[in-house]
C-alpha cells in the first residue's frame, strides 16, 4: 500500500496552530476570520443570542432610538433591529456558502475533467465556460428567479451556475502544471485508474488554490445575493435578511430614520471586506506555495 | 497571422457564441414550470377564444425549432413580441427605457474612469502614506455593494441636505445630468475602487522596468517618462478591465435604476420578473446577453490589437 504512506500526512510536532494561521493570513487576514467567526456564531446561535424574537411585532413602540431594552432601536413595525439583524445573518451566510459549494464541486469537476482529458472536451468545456463568462452572476439569479419565482433557492441557483467557470478556470489551469509533476506519472505507472489519481492525489494537492477561490467568491456572492434580495426577488419578508433589511431601510431613511439601512448596510461592507481579504491573503499564500 | 484574418476568426466565434446564447435565452423562458400558453397568457383564466388566438399568433402548435426560428428572425426584425400585463410592443417599452440606462451607464463610465485612474497614478507615484490610504479605501470601495451605498448617498444627499432629487429621471439636459449624479456616483464607486487598484499594480510594475530607468537617465523629464514611457505600456490591463467593468455597470445598473426608481432597462427587467411578464423579460436578458458579449468581443479585439506582443494565432484559452 504504498499509496497510502505516500499521501498520508506527515504529522510531526511543528509550529502550534496559532503560529501557523498566522504564517498563512497575517495580520489583516487573522482580524478578517475573527470578524467573521464572531458574526457567523452569532447568527449561528441566533435563538440564544438574539434579545427577541425578530418578527415580534410591538406597535406601541415605531422608530424608538436606542435604549437599554433595544440597543439599536426598533423599525416601522416595533421589531427590534437588533434582533432582526443577528437572524438575518442566517440567510446571508447560508445562501452564499451554498453558492460557493455547489459552483466548487462542479467547477473543480469540470476543471480537473478539461486538465485531464484535454483534446475535444476541453474545447468543448472552454467555449461552454467562454459564453458563460460573458453574462454577469447577477443576470444568471435574474433567469432563476423568472423561471422559478421570486426566493432563495431560485436565486441561490442562478448564481451557483454563474460562478462555475470562475472555478473551473482557476482549477484547470492548476491541474494542467499539476498533472506534469512526477507524482502523477508514478500513480500512472501503478495503475491507478484516471478517476483515482484525480480524487485521491490531485484534488487534495489543488485544495490550497480551490479553498482561495472559494472564499474569495463568497464575498462576491454575499453582495449578489443581498442584491438579488433588496431587489424583492430573493429572501422574502418578513423573514430577516441583510439585503431586506436596507431595503425596508431605504423606505424607513425616506421618513428620516437611516437606522436600520445603515447598520444593515455596515454589516454587508464589513463581511464581504472580511472574505475579501481572507481570500487575498489565502491566494498569496497559494502563490507562494506554488513556487 | 494576419490582423484581418485573426478579426475574421474571432468574429465568426462571436456570431456562433450570441446564436448559442439566443438559443439558450429563448429555451429558457420553456423550461419554466407551466404551460407555454401561461407564458404568454400569463396566469389569469382566459376564454377559449383568446387561448386559440394566442395558439395561432405564437404558433404553438409548431415544433420547438421552427418557433426559435421564428422568434429570431421576428427579433431580427426588431419584433420583440407584446407585453402581457402592459399590452404593448416590447420594442416599443425598451426603445424608450434604453436611453435612461444608456445616459446612466455612459455617465458611470466617465467618473470611473477618471477616479479610478487618478486615483491609480496617484498611489503608484507616492508610495508611503498617500499609497497605503489609497489602497485601504480601494478595499472598502470595491466592497461596497450598490444597493447599499445608494441608499446612503439618498439618506445623505438627497433627504438630509437636499442637494440632489430623490427618485425619478428629470427633463432636459441639465436636469437628467443632476437627477442622475447620485446614481452614476453610486454605479460608478466600486469600479473607480477596482481600476485604481489595477491602474496602481499596472503603473507600479512599469515604474519598475528597466526601460523607465533607462529614460530617466537619459534626462528625460519625470512628467515625460511617466507619461510617454510608463502609462503607455501600463494601459493593456487598464482597457482590458475597463472594458468588463462597463459590462459589470450594465448589470449593476438593475439595482441602481430600482433604488433611485428611474425609468431604465434594469427596472423593466425587475418589474417584469415580479409580474411574470415573460415576453419582456427574455427580451431584456436577450439584449443584456448581446450588449455583454459586444463589450467582450471588443474588448479582446482592442487588447489584442494595441499589444503588439501578443500571437495573433494563439489560443486564447491555452
Amino acid at each position: 500500500m504504498a499509496s497510502t504512506i505516500a499521501a498520508a500526512p506527515v504529522r510531526s510536532a511543528g509550529p502550534s496552530l496559532r503560529v501557523r494561521l498566522y504564517a498563512t493570513l497575517g495580520v489583516s487576514g487573522l482580524i478578517s476570520l475573527v470578524v467573521i467567526v464572531i458574526i457567523a456564531s452569532a447568527a449561528a446561535f441566533a435563538p440564544w443570542v438574539a434579545p427577541y424574537d425578530p418578527q415580534t411585532t410591538d406597535l406601541t413602540s415605531v422608530f424608538a432610538s436606542p435604549s437599554p431594552s433595544h440597543p439599536l432601536g426598533t423599525d416601522a413595525l416595533g421589531r427590534d433591529l437588533l434582533s432582526r439583524l443577528i437572524w438575518g445573518g442566517r440567510t446571508t451566510f447560508i445562501g452564499p456558502l451554498l453558492v460557493i459549494i455547489v459552483s466548487t464541486i462542479i467547477g473543480s469537476a469540470l476543471g480537473i475533467t478539461s486538465a485531464w482529458v484535454g483534446g475535444h472536451v476541453d474545447n468543448v468545456i472552454a467555449r461552454f465556460l467562454d459564453v458563460m463568462f460573458a453574462l454577469p452572476g447577477i443576470v444568471f439569479a435574474l433567469v432563476a428567479v423568472a423561471i422559478y419565482g421570486a426566493g432563495l433557492t431560485a436565486a441561490v441557483i442562478g448564481l451557483s451556475i454563474s460562478y462555475i467557470p470562475y472555478v473551473a478556470r482557476v482549477v484547470r489551469g492548476a491541474a494542467l502544471r499539476e498533472r506534469k509533476l512526477p507524482y502523477v506519472a508514478a500513480c500512472s505507472v501503478q495503475g491507478f485508474s484516471a478517476l483515482r489519481i484525480c480524487v485521491r492525489h490531485l484534488l487534495p494537492n489543488l485544495r490550497t488554490i480551490i479553498t482561495a477561490q472559494a472564499v474569495a467568491s463568497l464575498g462576491f456572492a454575499v453582495v449578489e445575493l443581498a442584491g438579488i434580495s433588496f431587489l424583492g426577488l430573493g429572501v422574502q419578508p418578513p423573514t430577516p435578511d441583510w439585503g431586506v433589511s436596507v431595503a425596508t431601510g431605504l423606505q424607513a431613511a425616506l421618513q428620516g430614520y437611516p437606522a436600520e439601512a445603515l447598520y444593515a448596510g455596515t454589516l454587508i461592507v464589513v463581511v464581504v471586506v472580511a472574505f475579501n481579504v481572507l481570500g487575498d491573503r489565502l491566494a498569496a499564500t497559494a502563490e507562494s506555495a506554488k513556487r | 497571422m494576419s490582423v484581418g484574418g485573426f478579426l475574421a476568426r474571432r468574429f465568426v466565434g462571436f456570431v456562433v457564441t450570441l446564436l448559442i446564447a439566443s438559443f439558450a435565452v429563448f429555451s429558457l423562458m420553456y423550461i419554466a414550470p407551466g404551460d407555454p400558453l401561461s407564458f404568454v397568457l400569463g396566469t389569469r383564466s382566459v376564454s377559449p377564444e383568446r387561448v386559440a388566438a394566442a395558439k395561432a399568433r405564437y404558433n404553438l402548435d409548431d415544433p420547438f425549432l421552427v418557433r426559435y426560428w421564428d422568434w429570431l428572425t421576428g427579433v431580427l426584425h426588431g419584433d420583440f413580441g407584446r407585453s402581457i400585463v402592459l399590452n404593448q410592443e416590447v420594442s416599443d417599452l425598451i426603445s424608450v427605457r434604453l436611453q435612461t440606462t444608456a445616459l446612466l451607464v455612459g455617465y458611470a463610465t466617465v467618473l470611473f474612469l477618471l477616479v479610478g485612474v487618478a486615483l491609480g497614478a496617484a498611489a503608484a507615484r507616492r508610495p508611503g502614506p498617500i499609497d497605503s490610504t489609497l489602497t485601504v479605501f480601494a478595499t472598502f470601495a470595491i466592497a461596497m455593494p450598490t444597493f447599499v451605498l445608494g441608499t446612503v448617498l439618498i439618506t445623505f444627499f438627497a433627504v438630509e441636505l437636499g442637494w440632489f432629487p430623490v427618485y425619478g429621471a428629470g427633463v432636459g439636459i441639465v436636469g437628467r445630468l443632476n437627477h442622475l449624479t447620485l446614481p452614476a456616483v453610486t454605479l460608478a464607486f466600486a469600479s473607480a475602487g477596482y481600476l485604481a487598484r489595477i491602474t496602481r499594480s499596472a503603473l507600479r510594475d512599469e515604474l519598475g522596468r528597466e526601460h523607465v530607468e533607462t529614460a530617466r537617465s537619459r534626462g528625460l523629464s519625470e512628467r515625460s517618462v511617466f507619461r510617454r514611457h510608463v502609462l503607455r505600456n501600463a494601459l493593456i490591463p487598464i482597457v482590458t478591465v475597463t472594458g468588463l467593468t462597463i459590462g459589470a455597470l450594465i448589470a449593476g445598473a438593475v439595482i441602481v435604476e430600482t433604488i433611485f426608481a428611474l425609468d431604465g432597462l434594469g427596472s423593466l427587467l425587475v418589474e417584469a420578473i415580479l409580474k411574470k411578464d415573460y415576453p419582456i423579460v427574455q427580451s431584456i436578458v436577450l439584449i443584456l446577453v448581446i450588449v455583454f458579449m459586444v463589450i467582450n468581443f471588443l474588448t479582446d479585439v482592442i487588447y489584442t490589437l494595441i499589444d503588439p506582443r501578443l500571437d495573433l494565432g494563439a489560443d486564447p484559452n491555452a
